[in-house]
């Protein structure tokens, strides 16, 4: 049994998986603007949370929170469900397929048969959507692949109970309702509000531009404190949160770009144009920092000295971001 | 990023290809699929290395009767002892005791078994470590090098 369910490829898996559920039930949008909506863009460096012994760096806002706030602010109605017990998880998947329903699931990475082996770490804010069951094979739409794939029940039942932080409890969730009509530039707007929130004000210097610059100000000491080896995987894991699969390229700043040009049309506002560019200009520094981290890691140039180009790289992103940031507050205000 | 520079570099993708967002020549935004990008690469593997490296370190480690073969699983699925306490649903103090290789031998089946369906390898392999890190990765070189 397989639900008709149109497979489109996209840069991240969360709103990846919304745009399609939305796109299946009658909205057809684009991941760009799914994410605009959703609030993802964001920026956390935490020191002293470690994951993989390595402190957390994030470009994205928490998992779970670009589909519920999506689909909140659109007025979409959608049911959430987490267990206990994995044969109780899977019957209710099963039933929901029954009934001709694409389920969203959260899953663990390090389970699924189907990714890249390189890719299999313990990372457990994956997102992918259940559109069938031959057999003993679950049939699943995962949007950062090309093609539809297929995953023995075994697995996918690891991989919805994996362990660890993010722990995704065989969450599932699935549309319930779509309104009869949409404010869509009001879902617009609150998803733009929210992203220059927690950028510019949030309230403690871990998180928005406060977070960049402190990233900056802790890598700057990284040689001397931890030693040549340690900093070296302590900045591939800054890179890797930056550009691994799922991002779009340059921590989500050309993903966010793509979506305020959309914006720009949904709330007829050519400033906005102007800010998708700056945006894109942005995503452009990021790349350049991981470029030059990879040099550093590869040791093509001395620690030492590029540390200071690579806090410099930072210190700029966070000015840039923090006039972006600003404009763009302004700009939707009126 | 402009649409012709998205990197069709290595990857270790396994041949998928990924997205990346991009602009095209009229300044619009476009979906861009990029078979990989040797920095993201750079850092990938860094990251498998670091884990074998900790493997050898292992296998000395057991081969010098400090820790069990437990310890050597352990690390090659990624987990540490409050992880593996967590699938494996065995206290993590006892966890840490199945890691010194005198508890370890005295191990029951059962407890054994638990190990060895989590790691999805026979109680005969869960007992015994390889001379070499025997980690499967697509890690190979790429001869591309343009850094």
């Amino acid at each position: 049994m397989k639900i008709d369910f149109p497979h489109r490829q996209f840069a991240h898996c969360e709103s990846g998986v919304t745009a399609n559920l939305l796109n299946y039930h009658g909205f057809p949008c684009s991941e760009a603007l799914v994410f605009g909506i959703g609030g993802g863009l964001f920026f956390a460096h935490v020191p002293f949370v470690k994951i993989n012994f390595l402190p957390l760096t994030t470009f994205r806002i928490g998992p779970g929170s670009i589909f519920t706030k999506a689909t909140r602010r659109l007025g979409i109605e959608v049911v959430k469900e987490k267990f206990r017990d994995p044969v109780a998880a899977e019957k209710k998947l099963d039933h929901l397929l029954e009934a001709g329903r694409p389920v969203g699931a959260q899953t663990g990475v390090f389970w699924l048969p189907f990714f890249p082996p390189a890719y299999r770490f313990h990372f457990n804010g994956h997102n992918l959507v259940v559109i069938g069951k031959e057999g003993d094979d679950y049939l699943i739409s995962d949007p950062i692949f090309e093609e539809t794939v297929r995953c023995p029940a075994a697995d996918l039942r690891k991989a919805r109970f994996a362990k660890g932080a993010l722990a995704p409890k065989g969450k599932i969730y699935s549309i319930e309702k779509m309104p009869s009509q949409y404010d869509l530039p009001q879902a617009v707007t609150a998803g733009i509000k929210e992203v220059c929130r927690g950028m510019l004000k949030t309230p403690v210097p871990l998180a928005g531009v406060r977070g960049i610059r402190l990233l900056a100000r802790r890598m700057s000491k990284w040689p001397d404190k931890l030693g040549e080896k340690q900093t070296i995987l302590y900045l591939g894991h800054v890179i890797r949160m930056q550009e691994e699969i799922g991002t779009g390229g340059g921590g989500f700043r050309f993903l966010y770009a793509a979506f305020l040009e959309e914006a720009a049309g949904v709330l007829e506002n050519d400033r906005l144009l102007e800010l998708s560019q700056h945006c894109t200009e942005i995503g452009d520094l990021w790349r350049d920092f991981a470029l030059l981290a990879s040099r550093v890691c590869k040791g093509r140039v001395a620690i030492q000295d590029s540390f200071d180009g690579l806090a410099q790289l930072l210190n700029r992103c966070a000015d840039e971001e923090e006039v972006l940031f600003n404009a763009l507050w302004m700009a939707i205000k009126r | 990023m402009k649409q012709e520079d998205v990197p069709q570099q290595f990857g270790l993708n396994a041949g998928q290809k990924e997205v990346n967002y991009a602009v095209d020549s009229a300044g619009h935004y476009t979906l861009e699929q990029s078979a990989g990008w040797e920095v993201k690469t750079i850092a990938l593997r860094q990251a498998w290395e670091a884990i074998v490296e900790q493997l050898q370190r292992e296998i000395t480690a057991i081969k010098a009767g400090r820790k069990s073969p437990l310890a050597y699983h352990m690390v090659k699925n990624q987990m540490d002892s409050a992880l593996l306490s967590q699938y494996s649903g065995i206290a993590r103090w006892r966890v840490k005791r199945h890691l010194k290789p005198a508890v370890f031998t005295r191990l029951k089946e059962n407890a054994l078994i638990s190990y060895a369906e989590l790691f999805g390898i026979s109680i005969d392999q869960l007992c015994h470590v390889p001379e070499q890190s025997d980690l499967e990765l697509a890690i190979e070189e790429d001869e591309t090098d343009t850094l």
